[in-house]
């Protein structure tokens, strides 16, 4: 366009790979169109700015874009018709009246005006036309002429023709070939089949006929091929031998697998210190002179002594290496343990393969037989690892055979109602080869909606667990098969399955405040709860720093152990139950559990005889002086003499079997012996921290100064002299608390930041989430001055459109004035001329 | 001469619905005093009434700090009157006045005495303890003494002596504190491990940690939003079958 309109924007640099959109402007173009939008919208809504009449279209349809423009007419034309039906128009005299022809109506004839001209041939069929005349009956020249004479003919026809006419006959023209083309290929494809038919028979005869000697003949005459040749082609058509992962040796995989395990432990280790992965970033950002920036981090977290025994790579935690010989000892087990463990891992992992190759195959193949074979073989795995975990001997004939009942194929349960109806009335293996086999038909890559399905199951089998530990007699031979189920159903979906936990810890808990709130005391939670609790700490890691099931366990097991009252025999052994909990869960992390210390100590105090001089003080559940006090109290010397220790079985938690008081005392000195061991664990795991003794005086106290030892067995004395010796050989170790050095902080230094530039144009600094917030916030920044622009722009376009107004009504107004001046004086100087005249006169 | 019940309910209403009705509040001096010396909590409560006499009507109370240390015992952190307990000792010990081997044993006995109290105290205690070292900048020796014994074999603190001058607190280090920063609680951890470094200037707020209820912190617990689920990585072979179950010692499936 015109150069004097092009404004170009002068770089100072060239900047290789940066694309800018505006070199080049257009000024006036821009304003003029700017100028043209306002006119259209800004310039109309001013003028009407203080009119209420407001323009209706009522065209049908006119902004409705469901209907396609051609509909819309044809509505539009419909609704007109149907309007104007009815009406007559009245200027309109002879509508109605029909114009005939010889007594036929003119419409009529109009319409068979086609099939008049369609007989028309017929006529013609009598005459001849001039150029078949002129080339039958025209002799010799006739030809010549002819040609002329078309050719004038032609000239002359052209002439009238018009350019309708013409393209009509080159549409003819058109269509007649095509017509020929089609009507062409379609003999060829006759053609075609009919030749592969003869050839097909044709074929078989030449497949056939050929004598052997002719054959061979033939053979004779083919030049033999050598052998190189063949070796040749053996070579070039043979499969390239491509490189294959290595069969790994056993020494191979028990290595891999230790360095699994020992990665999954540095894991757990990080966590249980509760280093924030962000602040691992952090430090590992900082950037010393040293480095390669190859990417290369020590992590310090990950390290390890490495040390070796009888020739094999001892791995043990720390506290462990810490630790005495003993624990070494401990140590190395864990580690064979270990190594069993992987052993069996890999090969629980084949026989998963299998299996899920197996399932495959049923449900591809409908054979029944097939699958049974299948489902035998599962069993079979099965009960070889029962029987090597449990040695648990049944009749493989009598089982076979009512599993032979079971299908093959499980929808999943939609409620808890059909799930228990699945499993109910049958054995613990049939109920595991039917958990089994739900997860397998319904494993999550087989169907979009089995995730869901799965992650119900968890819940349904979960509350299934909680039911049979609330029976009567709780199952728990049966809970202890179904933990392995959802171990499994757990590692595939934690989320659904700790959201279930949680949910579960969270009724629990609400139970326990609103009884506490109502009543003021709580009694211990039933069976199921322990189980769950216990469940816990089977499927998650407890040593974590914070982890989002077991940290409201502690919180809920705490809650336990200071909240509930306790009354009976089996609110001890509940109480106890939790203690074991509690352990269990700090046994690695050893962190400190104030509640497990005050209980052991209330339980100690519970099995003492009343009013003694006491140099400690029980807190909250206990109270120094009560009616439920001495509930562990044992006077009966036989009793005493007899006793011998045993598990608690768990069941007594729901419903007291013994009720002899013998059997009652032996519960109790049980409980007692529990407590000593439980304090003895403590006592191990607690050593190093630095107010141990303070933390276990009150225990101490109590241990050496108010047990009558020499009243209990024998058995009795060695626990407790176990737990005492544990409490009494662990040194005094004071150092006054000095607290961290601060890091000096680093003088600024004016050094340039040198920052790897990854793409140009681009502003780096800043995670992905940052950079986005800083796109929307310049987005949202350069947004705001355009609709400023906009609204100054707007602003003086109507200064602009106010000023010339005013200025037009100025200049009609002085218009007008002249004109009413103009013709005053007029009137002045002809009434003056008049004057004038008069004076003449 | 009252029964107990009754005696705490009076108490409770004592100081908000009684005393500043009175026309001669110090009539009610006798018998605060009297309910001060029985222990307990009751002692605990008489405290609320106590202090209004001593702020607002010139009551001399003779060993009364003493007295307030005697209170302290373990019962302190698991009783329902904590909240009002820690809000008026926070009160006493407010006063930069008060010398420092008063306020050292009041520290030191009070982290004594944390080492039995539940998650839910031990969230307001630290903080509590914290702004006491801060108001008594002499104090901070209990958390930093450079140029210390390398090594003790006793605790110098004597827990039993009732009278805070003769507890030798100042001697001592808050190693009760070091030892709940391996609290299983995560926020007790936490809250324990600011000790290690130096402590800010500003106060912490702890009005809304006296009222803290187990529920409330459980509760909290249960709602955060975990971003992935840490899971155990030790293959399981029963509900007894971790290696070195202390269940399988003890329990049994029957």
């Amino acid at each position: 366009s015109n150069p004097f309109e092009v404004k170009v924007n002068r770089q100072k640099f060239d900047i290789l790979g940066r694309k800018t959109k505006n070199d080049v402007g257009l000024p006036g173009v821009s304003r003029s169109k700017a100028i043209k939008k306002r006119n259209q919208t800004l310039l109309k809504e001013y003028k009407e700015r203080e009119k209420t009449n407001v323009f209706k279209d009522k065209r049908f349809g006119e902004y409705n874009t469901k209907i396609t423009p051609e509909e819309k007419m044809i509505r539009r034309f419909t609704l007109e018709r149907q309007q104007n039906y009815g009406k007559k128009n009245i200027y309109n005299l002879n509508e109605d009246e029909e114009l005939t022809h010889y007594g036929q109506s003119l419409a009529e004839i109009e319409k068979l005006n086609d099939i008049v001209d369609s007989d028309s041939d017929t006529e013609e069929r009598g005459t001849l036309s001039a150029e078949l005349t002129a080339a039958h009956f025209g002799g010799g020249g006739g030809l010549l002429r002819k040609k002329v004479s078309s050719e004038q003919q032609d000239e002359e026809e052209e002439k009238p023709k018009s350019r309708k006419e013409l393209l009509e006959e080159m549409i003819a023209k058109s269509k007649q070939e095509k017509q020929e083309r089609q009507t062409r290929r379609e003999s060829a494809l006759e053609l075609t089949e009919k030749l592969d038919k003869d050839w097909k028979e044709i074929q078989t005869l030449i497949a056939r006929k050929p004598p052997k000697s002719e054959r061979k003949d033939k053979e004779a005459e083919k030049p033999k091929p050598d052998e190189y040749d063949m070796i040749v082609r053996e070579l070039g058509f043979e499969m390239k031998a491509k490189p294959s992962e290595r069969m790994k040796t056993e020494e191979e995989l028990a290595k891999e697998e230790q360095a699994r395990l020992q990665k999954l432990e540095a894991d757990r280790l990080r966590r249980m210190r509760g280093i924030d992965e962000q602040a691992n970033k952090k430090r590992a950002s900082h950037v010393s002179a040293d480095d390669l920036a190859d990417g290369f981090i020590l992590d310090k977290d990950d390290r390890r002594l490495l040390s070796y025994k009888d020739g094999k790579i001892n791995i043990g935690n720390e506290e462990e290496g810490e630790g005495e010989e003993e624990e070494e000892e401990e140590g190395e087990k864990e580690d064979n343990e270990n190594e069993e463990e992987s052993e069996e891992e890999s090969v629980s992992e084949d026989e998963e393969d299998d299996d899920a190759a197996d399932s495959h195959s049923d449900l591809e193949s409908d054979l029944e037989s097939e699958e049974e074979a299948a489902g035998n073989k599962e069993e079979n795995k099965h009960e070889t690892k029962e029987n090597e975990s449990q040695n648990v001997e049944e009749l493989d004939p009598k089982r076979e055979a009512a599993k032979s009942e079971l299908p093959y194929t499980f929808a999943a349960p939609e409620s808890y109602e059909t799930f228990k109806s699945l499993l109910t009335g049958r054995t613990i293996e049939q109920q595991l080869t039917i958990l089994e086999r739900i997860q397998k038909c319904n494993h999550p890559s087989l169907a979009v909606g089995n995730k869901a399905k799965l992650e119900k199951l968890f819940g349904f089998l979960l509350e299934y667990i909680g039911e049979l530990a609330t029976l009567d007699s709780p199952e728990l031979r049966t809970i202890d098969k179904l933990v392995l189920p959802l171990y499994n159903l757990c590692q595939m979906f934690p989320e659904a399955a700790s959201d279930s936990i949680k949910f579960i810890l969270r009724d629990a808990a609400h139970d326990l405040e609103e009884a506490i709130e109502v009543k003021g005391r709580a009694p211990f939670p039933a069976l199921d709860t322990l189980i769950y609790l216990k469940i816990i700490s089977l499927l998650f890691p407890t040593s974590d720093f914070w982890h989002p099931v077991v940290t409201p366990a502690f919180m809920y097991m705490s809650q336990l152990l200071t909240k509930c009252r306790i009354t009976t025999l089996q609110d001890v052994i509940k109480g106890l139950f939790i203690c074991c909990l509690f352990l269990e869960y700090v046994s690695l992390s050893r962190r400190f559990v104030p509640e497990l210390i005050n209980f052991l100590l209330g339980v100690l105090h519970i099995s003492l005889p009343k009013n003694q001089a006491q140099g400690y003080t029980v807190v909250h559940p206990f109270t120094p002086a009560g009616k439920n006090s001495e509930l562990l109290l044992v006077c009966d010397k036989e009793d005493l003499e007899s006793w011998e220790k045993q598990n608690l079985p768990l069941s007594i938690v729901t419903r007291l079997k013994e009720t002899s008081r013998t059997e009652l005392n032996h519960i109790r000195l049980s409980c007692l012996a529990l407590c000593f061991d439980l304090i003895k664990k403590c006592a191990a795991l607690y050593e190093s921290l630095p107010s141990f003794h303070e933390i276990m005086h009150p225990i101490k106290k109590l241990l050496t100064q108010h047990m009558p030892v020499n009243e209990y067995p024998e058995k009795m004395q060695e626990w407790y002299h176990s737990a005492v010796k544990e409490l009494e050989n662990k040194v005094k170790h004071y150092t006054p608390l000095i607290r961290e050095k601060k890091k000096p902080v680093p003088l600024k230094q004016y050094t340039p930041k040198i920052v790897k530039v990854l793409e140009f144009g681009r502003k780096q600094a800043g995670s992905k989430k940052e950079q986005e917030r800083k796109q929307l916030i310049q987005r949202h920044k350069r947004e705001l001055k355009g609709a400023i622009r906009e609204i100054r722009k707007d602003n003086q376009f109507l200064a602009r459109m106010q000023l010339s107004e005013i200025m037009e009504r100025d200049s009609a107004r002085k218009r007008k004035v002249k004109e009413l001046l103009g013709s005053l004086a007029t009137q002045e100087g002809e009434w003056k001329a008049m004057k004038r005249k008069k004076w003449k006169n | 001469q009252l029964p107990t019940g009754l005696y705490k309910k009076v108490l409770v209403i004592l100081h908000d619905s009684v005393l500043p009705y009175m026309n001669e509040p110090t009539l009610m001096m006798d018998f605060l005093t009297v309910a001060y010396g029985v222990g307990g909590a009751i002692s605990l409560l008489a405290l609320n009434g106590l202090f209004i006499l001593i702020h607002q009507h010139n009551l001399e109370y003779p060993d009364f700090y003493k007295k307030l240390y005697s209170l302290l015992d373990p019962s302190i952190y698991h009783v329902k009157y904590r909240a009002r307990f820690f809000h008026l000792t926070d009160l006493f010990l407010s006063s930069s006045h008060l010398p420092a081997y008063l306020v050292a044993a009041f520290a030191k006995r009070l982290a004594r005495l944390a080492l039995t109290a539940p998650p839910e105290a031990l969230l307001m205690l630290i903080p509590f303890l914290c702004n006491l070292l801060r108001r008594h900048p002499a104090c901070m020796v209990l958390l930093h003494r450079p140029g210390g014994p390398a090594a003790m074999s006793e605790d110098p603190y004597i827990m039993e002596e009732e009278e805070p001058s003769e507890s030798r607190a100042l001697e001592s280090s808050l190693w009760e504190i070091q030892s709940l920063q391996n609290h299983y609680h995560p926020e007790v951890a936490k809250a324990a491990a600011v000790l290690n470094q130096s402590l800010s200037e500003m106060e912490d707020d702890i009005s809304g940690l006296l009222e803290l209820s187990a529920y409330e912190l459980f509760d909290k617990e249960v709602k955060k939003k975990a971003a992935d689920v840490p899971l155990e990585f030790e293959q399981i072979r029963g509900l007894f079958g971790k290696k070195n179950d202390i269940f399988a010692e003890h329990f049994s499936l029957d």
